[in-house]
């Protein structure tokens, strides 16, 4: 039994993504669309995995504007479906939303936005809540795991009562954290798709779908999201948990409300602190907010990222000072919260305690002393790329032939695990000099190109995944060759999205529910916009770094290597070794080399480490991924690969 | 075997380094609890766990409700470390007097130690720390004992077995056979449960 499938009013332990899957599905989805990007991959994957049984249309697609479209059109031909992404995702896909939410929509279409407050796994901190108030559609927030499910949900129906798009947004401790949720039934009927369009053009129900004219599809919309904001009035996702007489109001959403409800009882103040938690931030459910915000005069609010909610109870509250008083606000514009980061009990308990002035118990002192002493002894475990990974192959090679070519070149990096050579101390060395959103690495090499009649003369290199090239790289690409700009642009084809868990992107073969697709070939794409292509193994040293140096020589125009290795993670190599790897004690001279231990202090490949009693480098059987790279950079020859019998 | 829990909320750290399988032993332990009639609510760091950084799972158990994904600093009651230094890192911060630590011993060394810009703790130290700032360890060899078994990732459940036999929690052999039969492929399950066999003898 799946237990995404599991029975109605079962009991189960849901990831929150999870959970946000199961919602769609007690809704009825039938089309979903995504580009993964943690902390939301989870949920198309676990559509896929029941696509089948329940009769579903799911695809990863190339990014997350075309997500949206491919969703929206099943919007407009009356299904249900939905749109997944993280939170950078919906900048990318927003050019579409600003029309989209104007000519409005059919069938239930719920966009989620998973957010990474504390960029846990992402280079940015990014907020799409904004984005609910810029482009006026309804926004959702659940805050627990049963909500994730029935907040889903409901979502779909809202969507339909307001025929637009509505956005749930959930956050890295909700997605990917997990709890007990009750099943709800799962529907049994197959729709069948229709698109209206003969209608009168104002009438976006029957007639084409499209946001003009703009003067009345913009009315028209704003009048939908006023009668959202109405419906939230009466919505049990907003609660009130607190006594009737209180000292402080906190008004939060999502993960924030379980930091709160922690730290309410944490400092024992369930007396005389009131939560006030909303599973619909926007627009504000204003007499609903009224109500409570006259009952005392401290509100604090608690939430991750920007102050969205902060904000917009502040507008509101100056609206009706004679109805509900003059308010002292506790959040992230005064300081009581930290602007940047993700929040935790801890972190509201000690703010709670602050404006309450009262101390919370902690630690003995000398217990907690002794920690701090324990602290100080913990070797800090920073990230690198995985035994056997490719990339720190790739980057070998490159920032060899860029040494050799003596003129300071640097890579402009991008968007995926190879992002880690723009950090320390991943690789011992750097060649990565930039690093932003999907596909700009190439967009700001075709720009430093340019700088030659500047008097910029340092050759330019840039790097990206193979499902980043489809998501955004192609157009930066033909700005290069149209422009003529002088860059080496590298692929680093590991042959999956592995950053995100192995999804498949157009250069497979493979479908996100297990289809046979026909693969679009990055080479022959280079090749047609005029670029000289080249294809090479990164575990090939030798001959990739002579191909890159050959590169650099080549002046005037667009040149593409494309390296092919699997990632080390990949379903097919994982626990299969290539090579069995010894270190020769004899020949490692370590030390006294001369190598300066250029194994364990510059590659470090975290299998490869150092034995500091012999002073030798030695490999980690357990971690060791057999990728054989390690032997041809000890330029003693001390490390020694077998081939092992792949029988 | 009752079902009762010694705190309420009963909160465990579950650590490790990421390709232990750090997830998949919070996720079978929090599906036992939860087969028991438990909340759990499980908070997970994992979205760099390919990438050799720490990984860490919070469960917070409660017969009477969800609690926050992330437990408050001080406030563990169980820690498992699938690495020892991962062990001391969490007890730093959410150790108190009353907790109780069960560490695997096999290191994986974190890069700025490779590079020679750190030192390793060893194990004796480790160990001391162990007894001067918690309530009860253990530190046991379930990397050689999964390797022994042919698969070093087993260790993961062999510390699951090892956990069940510390009775911290009302969990054993047969909640985790129901738990295996319901999530893991049958032809690894046999491996599974010599693994928790195996650990159940180490404490
Ligand atoms: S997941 Fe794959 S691509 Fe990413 S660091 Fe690991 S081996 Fe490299
Ligand atoms: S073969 Fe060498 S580089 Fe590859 S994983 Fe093993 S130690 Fe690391």
């Amino acid at each position: 039994m799946i237990k995404l499938l599991s029975a109605a009013n079962k009991e189960v332990l849901f990831m929150g993504n999870e959970a946000i899957a199961r919602g769609a599905l007690e809704a009825g989805v039938n089309v979903a669309a995504a580009y993964p990007g943690t902390p939301s991959s989870e949920i198309i994957e676990n559509l896929a995995a029941v696509a089948k049984e329940r009769n579903l249309y799911v695809e990863w697609s190339t990014n997350e504007k075309v997500a949206v479209e491919v969703a929206a059109a099943a919007s407009f031909a009356g299904l249900r479906s939905m749109c997944v992404m993280k939170q950078n995702g919906v900048n990318v896909a927003s050019d579409f939303l600003l029309h989209l939410t104007a000519s409005g929509t059919r069938g239930g279409l719920v966009l989620v936005s998973c957010e990474d407050p504390g960029a846990l796994s992402s280079v940015n901190e990014g907020e799409s809540r904004y984005f609910a108030r810029m482009l006026e559609m309804p926004l959702l927030e659940p805050a627990d795991f049963q909500e994730a499910k029935d907040l889903t949900k409901w979502a779909f129906e809202l969507s339909e009562k307001v025929h637009n798009i509505v956005m749930l947004r959930s956050v890295t401790r909700m997605s990917h954290a997990s709890g007990n949720v009750i099943c709800g039934k799962l529907p049994n009927k197959i729709p069948q798709a229709r698109f209206v369009y003969d209608g009168p053009l104002t009438d976006p129900l029957t007639g084409p779908v499209i946001s003009t004219p703009v003067g009345v599809k913009h009315k028209l919309q704003q009048e939908k999201l006023k009668t959202a904001g109405e419906l939230f009035e009466k919505s049990s996702f907003n609660k009130y948990i607190g006594p009737k007489k209180l000292r402080l109001l906190i008004i939060t959403s999502s993960a924030c409300y379980l930091y709160s409800k922690e730290a309410v009882s944490m400092l024992g103040m369930q007396g005389c602190v009131g939560i006030l938690k909303l599973g619909c931030t926007w627009p504000l459910p204003e007499k609903l907010l009224k109500k409570y915000l006259r009952l005392t005069k401290n509100i604090m609010i608690v939430e991750e990222v920007l102050p969205f909610m902060e904000e917009n109870v502040k507008v509101l509250a100056a609206s009706y000072p004679k109805e509900i008083g003059v308010k002292t606000f506790y959040g992230k514009i005064d300081g009581t919260f930290p602007s940047v980061g993700e929040l935790n009990p801890d972190v509201v308990a000690e703010a709670l305690a602050k404006i309450m002035k009262v101390k919370y118990k902690t630690l003995p002192a000398s217990y907690a002393q002794e920690l701090r002493k324990v602290a100080a002894v913990i070797p800090p475990r920073d990230q690198t790329f995985c035994p056997g990974c490719p990339h720190r192959a790739s980057f070998w090679n490159i920032n060899a032939a860029l040494k050799l070519d003596g003129r300071e070149g640097f890579v402009c990096g991008d968007i995926g695990c190879y992002a880690m050579a723009a950090l320390t101390p991943a690789i011992g060395f750097h060649t990565v000099r930039t690093l932003h959103s999907m596909g700009s690495g190439t967009g700001l090499a075709s720009g430093f190109a340019k700088l030659d009649m500047f008097g910029f003369n340092k050759p330019v290199v840039s790097v990206c995944g193979d499902s980043t090239f489809y998501h955004a790289v192609i157009p930066a690409l033909i700005n290069a060759q149209h422009n003529k700009a002088d860059i080496i642009f590298v692929v680093l084809d590991n042959a999956g999205t592995a950053m995100t868990g192995f999804q498949p992107h157009p250069g497979l073969t493979l479908s996100a529910v297990g289809e046979t697709v026909p693969a679009v070939d990055i080479g022959k794409i280079c090749e047609a916009i005029g670029a000289k292509v080249e294809v090479s193994d990164p575990f090939d040293l030798g001959t990739t770094t002579k191909k890159i140096s050959a590169f650099l020589e080549e002046k005037g125009n667009l040149k593409v290597l494309i390296l092919k290795q699997t990632c080390a993670l990949s379903p097919e190599k994982k626990g299969k070794k290539q090579y069995e790897i010894k270190v020769n004690e004899e020949l490692c001279l370590g030390d006294d080399c001369g190598c300066n231990r250029l194994c364990t202090r510059i590659f470090r490949c975290p299998a490869l480490i150092w034995d500091k009693t012999k002073k030798k480098a030695v490999v980690d059987e357990v971690i060791c991924a057999g990728c054989g790279f390690c032997a041809a950079i000890c330029p003693q020859n001390a490390i020694v690969k077998t081939e092992v019998d792949a029988s | 075997m009752k079902n009762l829990l010694a705190k309420d909320p009963t909160n465990i750290v579950i650590t490790g380094v990421g390709g232990q399988g750090n997830v998949m032993a919070s996720r079978v332990l929090a599906g036992m609890l939860v087969a028991k009639g438990f909340y759990v609510t499980i908070g997970e760091t994992f979205g760099m766990s390919q990438r050799g950084g720490s990984v860490m799972s919070h469960l917070r158990v409660s017969k009477k409700s969800a609690w926050s994904p992330q437990i408050p600093l001080g406030q563990a009651d169980i820690i498992v470390a699938l690495e020892p230094s991962e062990a001391l890192r969490v007890l730093s911060r959410w150790g108190n007097p009353r907790v109780a630590v069960l560490s695997n011993n096999r290191v994986v060394y974190p890069i700025g130690v490779i590079t020679g810009d750190y030192d390793y703790p060893d194990e004796e130290k480790i160990k001391n720390i162990f007894a001067k700032l918690t309530a009860k360890s253990w530190m046991i060899d379930a990397t050689s004992v999964a390797m022994e078994m042919g698969n070093p990732v087993l260790s993961n459940i062999v510390m699951i077995g090892a956990l069940a036999k510390t009775a911290l929690l009302p969990i054993d052999r047969r909640a985790f056979e129901k738990e295996i039969n319901k999530n893991v492929a049958a032809d690894k399950r046999g491996a599974n449960l010599a693994a928790f066999d195996a650990g159940v003898k180490m404490v």
